[in-house]
């Protein structure tokens, strides 16, 4: 029978300049370090089994980034962020692992949608409030979008499930299911020159019997000493 | 102290491939500056995805994070759009370790792997703040140090480099801290003294402290020390044990994609079959083997410090290391703790052995095999020393094939002394014959031939040798393009020929050539062994201006008398020993690998009073290459062996 754990952790500081596939990679050779077994795929080249949850744009920081672990032998899921914890570089943290039942949705079936905080230090508050009304009270946000090489028009409107400002901080929950807004698509779409800003993923949320919930329950988060912030070198 | 850090982020996210300047790797520990601690940045002037790996580099890393009294961080030159970015925003070239300016380290030392890396070199002197003219740089300026393979003719660099170390690194490192330290503890008093310190240190080699004379006809007449403190010749360093250097410990992890992305274990150093046009096998004599057990060991620690799943053994013919079946067997059962680890042989010999060998540590993605036979012709392989048969091919790709490779692929160079066009030729038939026993055997196989134009380096048996002109090498290359069409199913690679020209320029070159460095460096000619880079017009015009002949330097042959840009280093070659190797050469004579047969004085081991480490006494099995005899088969291989050794051939 499958073992499968799944696994809450961040990506902040320097770190936020890799790729989902250099990611991946720094998964495996973790696992491989600090001595959990993982599965191996059957065939003519295995690899470890690892699935990522919704990839996160190089250059983005996250409080929150999943990944489900199919395990050769079974390993508390308690004691598996500290042991794996030494291994990952840092301002890379497990926070939290829990097992989880074969046959559940993947992570990228899963995930309805992000928490996303944006802080855009150069744009002036006035203008990111207007912009923000303005997207708000409209019935459609076209947005263009590449599609095997043709550019076609999509409206993002829909996927903007909440919008909020806080000084030169928003925060937006976007949708990922149909398809998912990226941080950057929205703020091009309401201005073009606001650039990019800095992003941070703070959450990723499921719908579990109609209630909005994060991939692992993060309810007692804080009561096992796991943390969800980062040691403050990762800041650095 | 600086940190760059908070500067440069904001423009992280509009290059490519950020994380080749984040750090953040797993590896030795990098201890806090401190007067104490003489502070070295070794550069490596390419990317970080080539540099990274470099071996030389991380040994040097750990070896001086490990002393009391010097600390030592890591840089790679900036890609193209970073380096706008740099100059644009007036930030200096930093450490990727903790992002400190580059100018606040005491040393700089750059790893020279090849030649057409000279212009960054220039870059990222220039980058750091330091003027990248030697003689104006003062005190407060960082020393600016080279070492690798290419340091063996520096003279192109004189002008820009401080000092230049010849040799293994592993020792003289710790020496040439110690003079740095004491110059800065003596209160930073002129850059010469501490120049003088330096070029007493044995494998150490300071420029400016030497001139070269030129006679009227272009030639040179001498490069003769001008200070009392420098030797007449500079010796090069070797380390007479690599079991005593079990380095690295703790091999970086990179983060993100690199070349060579595995464990690497060097199994020996040194080669010494004798192949003529190789730069390598000539200037890392003798051969040294690590013991078979720290090879265990080394392999055991580092697939469980890093957490790779590939360890390649590593050293110039891995095949031929003593015992190799039982190493790589142990290996892979001592590792099999560690999950799914494979070994790999990136040098293979060409023989059927050496393919069981493969077949036996290679089970699972058994891709592609790559053999070098260098040359199309017997005649030619034994013009360079490169004593393959066609039949120790034929049995090494029909073994290949016969246990489920599917790819072959094989290195050819083009341009060799002597070298006819039926030479040439030989190379597609070759592979045509490669080709054709993979049909034997029922499946579609490839071959592929990947061709190089001959660059002659100093120190070889070649190093006489007018290399051919871009137009015959290019000449040569549209043969086998011809050839290739009619043999189907042979894909043919070749190199940049004009890429060739300027490696050849550099490869034995003098100090005037530094002005033509600068020329096409200030010209934006940087990242030159990147073919969306390389700009031959640049060189050309650079040469033009400085009233210089690339004919006279490329394809000129040398006469026996000619005064050598690099005389005054030695490899510990004796320079009568590569001369009667180069008319041997022209009369078509091989000469034996002098590992397991007795001592012909090339010198590398009598100058410096060392010998061979080799574990076993007798050649490997299979190993006809350089023996005399093919010991598959018991039979003698047709070479006439060198005049020299006529004695002492087995009959």
């Amino acid at each position: 029978m499958k073992i499968q754990q799944r696994v809450r952790f961040t990506k902040l500081g320097k770190i936020r300049f890799l790729s989902h596939r250099d990611l991946a990679r720094i998964w495996e050779r973790s696992l491989r370090r600090s001595g959990v077994q993982v599965a191996y795929s059957e065939g003519f080249s295995p690899r470890p089994r690892l699935s990522f949850g919704l990839a996160l744009s190089t250059g983005h920081e996250s409080l929150g980034e999943y990944l489900d672990i199919d395990l050769a032998r079974d390993v508390d899921p308690l004691e598996l962020p500290g042991i794996v914890n030494p291994s990952l570089p840092d301002g890379m943290v497990a926070q939290i692992a829990c097992a989880i039942e074969p046959g559940i949705p993947s992570l990228q079936q899963a995930v309805i949608s992000s928490t996303w905080r944006i802080t855009l230090a150069d744009v002036p508050v006035d203008e990111l409030t207007e912009g923000l009304e303005r997207v708000l009270g409209a019935d459609e946000l076209p947005i263009v979008v590449e599609r095997k090489g043709n550019k076609i028009t999509l409206d993002a409107r829909p996927a903007i499930l909440a919008l909020t400002q806080d000084d030169v901080v928003l925060e937006a929950e976007l949708a990922s299911q149909p398809r998912s807004l990226r941080p950057a698509e929205l703020l091009r779409a309401i201005d073009p020159n606001w650039g990019d800003g800095r992003v941070l993923r703070t959450h990723q949320w499921t719908l579990v019997d109609g209630a909005r919930r994060e991939p692992i329950p993060l309810g007692d988060l804080s009561s096992r000493g796991a943390t969800p912030t980062p040691h403050a070198g990762a800041r650095a | 102290m600086v940190d760059v850090w908070a500067r440069l982020e904001p423009h992280l996210a509009s290059v490519q491939k950020p994380a080749r300047y984040i750090g953040c790797e797993l590896c030795a520990e990098v201890p806090p500056p401190s007067p104490h601690r003489v502070g070295w940045l070794l550069v490596y002037p390419d990317t970080y995805e080539i540099g990274l790996p470099n071996q030389g580099l991380q040994i040097l890393y750990e070896i001086l994070n490990e002393r009391p009294d010097a600390r030592a961080e890591r840089t790679y030159a900036p890609w193209t759009d970073l380096e706008e970015v740099l100059r644009r925003e007036n930030i200096p070239l930093f450490s990727v370790d903790t992002h400190r300016s580059a100018d606040e380290f005491d040393v700089l030392a750059f790893n020279l792997s090849a030649e057409l890396v000279y212009t960054n070199v220039l870059n990222c002197i220039d980058l750091a703040g330091v003027p990248v003219r030697s003689r104006e740089r003062r005190a407060v300026h960082p020393l600016i140090g080279a070492g690798g393979h290419a340091t063996y003719n520096p003279e192109p660099l004189a002008d820009f480099l401080d000092f230049v170390v010849l040799g293994d690194g592993e020792e003289v490192v710790g020496e040439i801290n110690a003079a740095v330290a004491a110059w800065i503890s003596g209160g930073r008093t002129a850059r010469i003294d501490v120049l003088r310190a330096l070029a007493g240190i044995e494998g150490v080699y300071v420029p400016a402290l030497y001139e070269p004379r030129y006679l009227p006809d272009g030639c040179l007449e001498v490069t003769a020390p001008i200070d009392a403190a420098a030797p007449a010749v500079v010796e090069k360093r070797t380390i007479a044990d690599l079991g005593e250097w079990p380095y690295p410990k703790q091999q970086i992890v990179p983060l993100t994609e690199v070349v060579h992305d595995r464990l690497n274990v060097e199994v020996f150093r040194g080669c010494t079959r004798g192949c003529r046009f190789c730069q390598a096998g000539m200037i890392t004599r003798p051969v040294r083997e690590r013991p078979a057990d720290q090879v265990r060991e080394m392999v055991q620690q580092g697939i469980r410090r890093t957490g790779y799943d590939e360890v390649a053994l590593t050293s110039l013919s891995t095949a031929d290391f003593s015992g190799i079946e039982d190493v790589v067997m142990s290996a892979m059962d001592d590792s099999v703790g560690c999950g799914n680890v494979s070994v790999s042989l990136p040098s293979l010999r060409v023989d059927a052995f050496t393919v069981g060998v493969a077949a036996q540590i290679q089970k699972a993605r058994r891709t592609g095999l790559t053999f070098a036979p260098e040359a199309g012709s017997w005649r030619m392989r034994q013009v360079i020393n490169k004593l393959i048969t066609e039949e120790d091919l034929y049995a090494a790709v029909d073994s290949a094939f016969s246990q489920g490779w599917r790819r072959v692929k094989l290195y050819f160079l083009v341009g060799l002394p002597t070298e006819t066009d039926e030479d040439t030729l030989g190379i597609v038939e070759l592979a045509s014959r490669c080709l054709q026993l993979a049909k034997e055997k029922g499946h579609n196989g490839s071959v592929t031939v990947s061709v190089g134009g001959f660059v002659p380096k100093a120190f070889t048996p070649f190093q006489w040798f007018g290399m051919n002109t871009e137009e015959e090498l290019r000449r040569k290359v549209n043969l086998l393009r011809d050839a290739a069409r009619h043999a189907k199913g042979v894909q043919l690679k070749w190199h940049d020929t004009r890429a060739s020209l300027v490696e050849g320029l550099m490869s034995r070159g003098d100090r005037r050539l530094g002005p033509v460095i600068e020329h096409v460096w200030r010209a934006g000619g940087t990242f030159q062994e990147w073919s969306e880079h390389f700009r031959l017009d640049l060189w050309e015009a650079a040469m033009e201006a400085h009233g210089l002949d690339m004919d006279w330097y490329c394809h000129r042959h040398r006469t026996e008398h000619e005064v050598l840009p690099w005389d005054h280093l030695s490899a510990g070659l004796h320079k009568d020993f590569l001369w009667q190797d180069w008319r041997d050469s022209l009369d078509e004579l091989g000469l034996e690998d002098c590992r397991w047969t007795p001592c012909y004085d090339c010198g590398a081991c009598t100058g410096y009073s060392i010998e061979h480490v080799v574990a076993s006494a007798v050649p490997p099995a299979g190993g006809s290459q350089g023996t005399g005899q093919n010991l598959l088969w018991g039979t003698e291989v047709p070479v006439v062996l060198g005049a020299r050794k006529s004695s002492q051939v087995p009959v």
